[in-house]
Order: structure tokens, then C-alpha cells, then sequence
């Protein structure tokens, strides 16, 4: 299991007896079935998403009242994002009977308000900085509670439990993986402090991680330089990143739950863009060191440095293959940037882009999609475009609302964040899925450039 | 004294000159043109006055008004220009190769100075391919230095992409100003 962190007490899960007693006294229950018959995947009417509601979670403790309240309406956000349910608006939730215990849920009424799927939960805390957290999916016409589960841990990470039980029900009622839990890493100025030095008037930047939301920001790096182009390692614990602490761009990871740092460029000519091979192993990156930018690929601790490119042009902005085989990146070889995949061998070049004046930023997606998304200019500025590498079809996925750059993939392939200035107030990370929709702002803070997206 | 012997000197210069311009007509016996009875026929051109002045000391270089400035003050207000770019473009035209020659012979002035050149872009190219276009330009003008007979050890480069940007606007011309070659002196 991903994401415990050293900040946070890791969540410690119960699972609770499916077989709740549930139903009311005046109408008669279901006949009584064995937990192994219970239908675990609740359907919606035919040709129709489930509908799902999620009400308030209920405080069992009078100090778990602020608790509850956000457990729910994170809940839903969570169970929203992926697209999977049609979650019935909060707002709507009004007429409907408060139940204060599982027993008490008003089946009918929830019926009425067509839901197919009710969550209902419980709060307590049970000690200043202990919660305990108790969810049941209930299927509304069964009556039947097909999840169940009882979490505790700190008091403080509230939303890590939402996040949870949306993927906990992802992966029972779809067998998705949801990215509740995953994080974006990003670089920013929002502290908005000035580099010392000889040049005036430059605004410092460091990399920062934030949930998949942008909830509970958390800065990384404490240079006061410029620290940029962040990746996450596969295993969500490392973040390698181009820092210029020395005056001029090299590598660092940053071991963002142990406080460490690990340079394997150390002191080769100039170095940036490393991005982790899937398995980890291994890191692509930009260098200079033979005249001019090439991609090389070297072992996680810096030993056995292979050229990838050769080539007089610029090579750049690396992407591995989901198998780790291949590279994507771009070259302007040809006179203008263009993507181009090559072996991790530096064999095998062809060329992706031919109908862009400019593109950049290329990011394969994870299985099962086969797809590469990458930036391309159109009119004054950029918009995010993904290539089929099957059927060699491209679509762009955003249309020229501000400029759009640095596509980055969720693990599960179905969502890309990227950078957008559509907001009118800088440059701001977004989130939208692989078919454009469901375009969410995540940051709100400073500027904020090349996100990557955590395992 | 010494004004004394260059008085009596100019006097037997110029007491030789009349001596040697009065025989003259007497020997002529013909009277071919008259222009040159009268006009004399100086057989050595008469050496110029020779000047007196005392010299004026010259400030040490050390006490030089740019010399002698912080590194700080230098970057900051500095004697060197940057060199702008085209859009998409690493490579200098003439007026980029003027600004880096100007350059050039200050490097020279200052034979110690090591100087940094950053190269920029606008915002209109992607933050990433920016990283190494900046890289492009900033070695294109340390190549044209080093033709110029600057030693490359006395340079080093590096590309700031678009992140550090001159001019914060969103117009032509912020683009242009920011799209540039950006010389830091480093060490003195």
C-alpha cells in the first residue's frame, strides 16, 4: 500500500461483518441471505451509471462534528472524479431524515431521490489526536451493506481517510485503481521570496507535492533558488528534480519522507530534466555534456551513464515507455521541435509529430492505454494533444483556453495534469481526464509549472 | 634655464633662416618668373615649436570609477548589454554581434573578470524545450567571444529557459527584451 508518510500516522483498517442488520420494522426485509450470496457490485438502472449519494458522515463524538463534514464532502469528490457514478448533488440531500445509526438509514427516501448506493459513516474521536472511522456501502434496494470497514489513525489527516474508502470502492465496485490517494508534485514561487545573488528581482522556486486535489500542499525543497522539473520515483517516496543550487542546473533527489538528498550528476558538465524509469532502476535526463543537449540514461545512483541521442540538434524532455524499452522526447532536429520515440538503446528512431509547428513535453501513458500526450502549438500559445501510437491518431484535448503545457499522466492513465494560464492569474496547475473533461484547478497559489503524478 | 637655452636656440634657427633667404636673388641672373624671386626656397621645412607642457598624472586602473565597483553594483547597474534574439532563434544577427564585440572589449579592459552568460527565452516556447534553447544561445554568444580572442576560460554559461524573464508582459515587446543573452560578471 502506497502513501503512508512519515508526517502522517498510517491508516489502520478493520474490516467490518458485511452482514449489518439493517431494514425497518414496517416493511419486510429482504429474506435473509448468507454473507457469500451477498451482490457485491451495485448496478444502476440498465444503460445508466450507478447513482451514488454520499451524506455528512455522523459525529459519535460532539469534537468529530467539523470531522464529519469534511469526511463526506471529500468522499464525494473523490468518488466523482473518476466518473464511474453519477454522484447525486449534496444539495439535495435536505429532506432527507438524518440517520444517526446504520440501522436508522431511510432506505425509502433515499429511493425516492433515485439512489441506487448510499454511504453511511461514523466519526469518533478517541482521544485528542486518535479518530476512528467507520464507512458501510450500502446497495439501497437490497438494504444490504456491501463494504464495510473501520479505519483509525491521526486526528490530523482527515482527508486521507475519504481518500481510502473512494479507492477501497473503486477498486471493489469498478476493480479501478483511483488516484484518491496518489499526489502531484510541481514546482512553484508561491512564497514569493527573491533569489540573493547578483541579479535582482528573480523569483525563487521550489518543488512542492500536494494531494491529487491540491489539498495539504507541502514544499520539498528549501534552496531559495530554482528548483524545477520535478518526478516522481515509481514508488512515490523520491522526487528527482533539476535544481540550480550550484548556479548552474543539475540533478537531485530529494527523499521527501527521510529529509535526505542524493546527487548522482554530481559535478558532470549540466544536467536537468531526469525522469524515473518505470521500475525505478534507472533515470533519463538532458545534458550538455558532450557540446550540446543530448539524453542520456544512468543508473539511480549516477554509475553506468549511457548516450541515448547523437545528434547536433537539441535532444530533450525524456519519457519512458511504460515497459521501460522506449524513450519518447523532443528534437529540433529537423528545424523545428518535434516528438520523437527512440529505444532506450538509442536505436530505433522515429519521428511522432508531423502535423505541429512545435511540439514538447511528450508523456506516455501508463497500460492499458497506448497513447503519447505532449504540448503543441496553436495560435499564440499551447494546447495539450494526445497521440495513438496504434492508430497514429492525434486529438488535442484542450482548445485554446489560455495556454497549455506539460502534460503529465495519472497512474491509471485516465486523467493528465498539466499547467494552464486559463484561470487569468499565472500559471496554474489543472487536472482534467484523457478525453479533456472534468477540468479541475488545483492550484490556486503563486505560479505553478511541470507537475508529475504520483504511483 | 631651461627656458633661457630654448630661447637663445629659437633665435639661431631663425637667424640661419634669414641668412640663408637673402643671397638668394643675387645669384639668379635671369628674371624668369617673378614668383619665385620672391617667394623663398627653404631647403629643409622649419622644425614645429616644440611644445611645453607638464604631464598630468593618469588614476591607477584600480581606482578605475568601474573597476573599483562591488560585483553587486556591477551586475546591477553593469556596463555590459545584453544581446536579444529571435523568436525561436539561437542565432546572433548584426546587432547581436555588435552588442557581444562591445562586450568583448570591455572583457578585455578587465582582463581579470569572469563572466557568466545566461541565455533566456520568452514565454512563447514550452518551459522544457526553453531549457535548452536557452543553452543554444547562451553558447552561441560564448563561441562568437572566443572568436573575438576572449579566453573561454574567463566564460561560463548556463540557460535560465523562461524562467527568470526581463520583462513580466505578455506583448512583442516584453518577448523581445527577454529573448536574450544576459552577461553576469561572476568573479573580478
Amino acid at each position: 500500500m502506497r502513501n503512508s508518510s512519515s508526517w502522517s500516522a498510517g491508516v489502520v483498517v478493520t474490516a467490518l461483518a458485511l452482514a449489518t442488520p439493517v431494514g425497518r420494522a414496517q416493511q419486510p426485509a429482504p429474506a435473509p441471505q448468507q454473507p457469500s450470496e451477498i451482490q457485491l457490485v451495485i448496478s444502476g438502472e440498465p444503460g445508466t451509471p450507478p447513482r451514488y449519494a454520499v451524506p455528512d458522515f455522523v459525529a459519535l463524538s460532539p469534537d468529530a462534528a467539523d470531522i464529519a463534514k469534511t469526511l463526506g464532502q471529500v468522499l464525494w469528490d473523490d468518488l466523482n472524479f473518476e466518473r464511474e457514478f453519477y454522484m447525486i448533488p449534496r444539495d439535495t440531500y435536505a429532506t432527507i431524515p438524518v440517520a444517526r445509526t446504520a440501522e436508522e438509514v431511510p432506505f425509502a427516501a433515499w429511493r425516492e431521490l433515485g439512489a441506487d448506493a448510499i454511504v453511511f459513516g461514523t466519526v469518533q474521536k478517541t482521544d485528542a489526536n486518535t479518530v476512528r472511522v467507520q464507512v458501510r456501502l450500502f446497495n439501497v434496494r437490497s438494504r444490504q451493506a456491501v463494504f464495510a470497514k473501520e479505519y483509525t489513525g491521526s486526528a490530523t489527516t482527515t482527508r486521507l481517510y475519504a481518500h481510502t474508502v473512494s479507492d477501497e470502492v473503486h477498486q471493489q465496485q469498478r476493480a479501478l485503481r483511483g488516484v484518491a490517494r496518489t499526489k502531484l508534485t510541481f514546482s512553484s514561487d508561491r512564497n514569493r521570496e527573491k533569489i540573493a545573488g547578483p541579479v535582482q528581482n528573480r523569483d525563487v522556486k521550489e518543488v512542492y507535492i500536494a494531494d491529487y486535489d491540491g489539498e495539504n500542499p507541502r514544499r520539498v525543497t528549501t534552496n531559495r533558488q530554482l528548483n524545477i522539473t520535478p518526478a516522481w520515483a515509481p514508488d512515490a517516496r523520491a522526487i528527482a528534480y533539476t535544481s540550480y543550487r550550484r548556479g548552474y542546473p543539475d540533478i537531485f533527489i530529494a527523499l521527501i519522507y527521510q529529509g535526505l538528498q542524493e546527487t548522482p550528476t554530481n559535478g558532470v558538465a549540466q544536467n536537468w530534466l531526469p525522469v524515473f524509469s518505470p521500475d525505478g532502476t534507472r533515470i533519463c535526463f538532458t545534458s550538455n555534456r558532450d557540446g550540446n543537449p543530448e539524453l542520456y540514461v544512468m543508473n539511480r545512483d549516477g554509475s553506468n551513464v549511457r548516450r541515448v541521442t547523437n545528434n547536433p540538434a537539441i535532444d530533450t524532455t525524456p519519457t519512458w515507455s511504460p515497459n521501460g524499452t522506449q524513450i519518447a522526447f523532443t528534437s529540433d532536429r529537423a528545424g523545428t521541435p518535434q516528438i520523437y520515440v527512440v529505444g532506450a538503446d538509442g536505436l530505433n528512431l522515429r519521428r511522432i509529430t508531423t502535423n505541429e509547428s512545435y511540439a514538447d513535453r511528450p508523456t506516455w501513458s501508463p497500460a492499458p492505454f497506448n497513447e503519447i500526450a505532449y504540448a503543441g502549438r496553436t495560435g499564440p500559445g499551447y494546447d495539450i494533444k494526445v497521440y495513438d501510437l496504434a492508430t497514429s491518431e492525434t486529438r488535442a484535448i484542450t482548445f485554446g483556453e489560455g495556454s497549455n503545457e506539460s502534460p503529465a499522466f495519472s497512474p491509471n492513465g485516465r486523467h493528465i495534469a498539466f499547467t494552464s494560464t486559463r484561470s487569468g492569474r499565472g500559471v496554474e496547475v489543472f487536472t482534467m481526464g484523457r478525453d479533456g473533461k472534468n477540468v479541475r484547478q488545483v492550484t490556486r497559489d503563486g505560479n505553478n509549472y511541470t507537475p508529475a503524478w504520483s504511483n | 634655464m631651461r627656458r633661457a637655452t630654448i630661447g637663445v636656440m629659437v633665435l639661431l634657427v631663425c637667424a640661419g633662416a634669414c641668412a640663408k633667404k637673402k643671397p638668394a636673388p643675387v645669384t639668379q641672373a635671369a628674371p624668369p618668373p617673378a614668383v619665385s624671386t620672391t617667394s623663398p626656397v627653404p631647403s629643409a621645412p622649419p622644425r614645429p615649436p616644440e611644445r611645453v607642457e607638464e604631464s598630468i598624472p593618469v588614476p591607477a586602473i584600480s581606482e578605475d570609477a568601474i573597476g573599483n565597483r562591488s560585483l553587486e553594483d556591477l551586475n546591477r547597474d553593469s556596463p555590459f548589454k545584453p544581446a536579444f534574439f529571435g523568436l525561436d532563434n539561437s542565432e546572433l544577427d548584426d546587432a547581436g554581434r555588435a552588442i557581444v564585440s562591445a562586450n568583448a572589449e570591455i572583457m578585455k579592459r578587465y582582463s581579470t573578470w569572469v563572466v557568466t552568460i545566461e541565455g533566456h527565452c520568452d514565454e512563447r516556447g514550452t518551459a522544457e524545450y526553453n531549457l535548452a534553447l536557452g543553452e543554444r544561445r547562451a553558447v552561441a554568444v560564448k563561441t562568437y567571444l572566443v572568436a573575438l580572442g576572449i579566453s573561454p576560460g574567463r566564460l561560463r554559461t548556463v540557460s535560465y529557459g523562461k524562467e527568470f524573464p526581463f520583462d513580466m508582459g505578455h506583448t512583442e515587446s516584453a518577448w523581445s527584451q527577454n529573448r536574450r543573452a544576459h552577461f553576469v560578471i561572476t568573479s573580478k
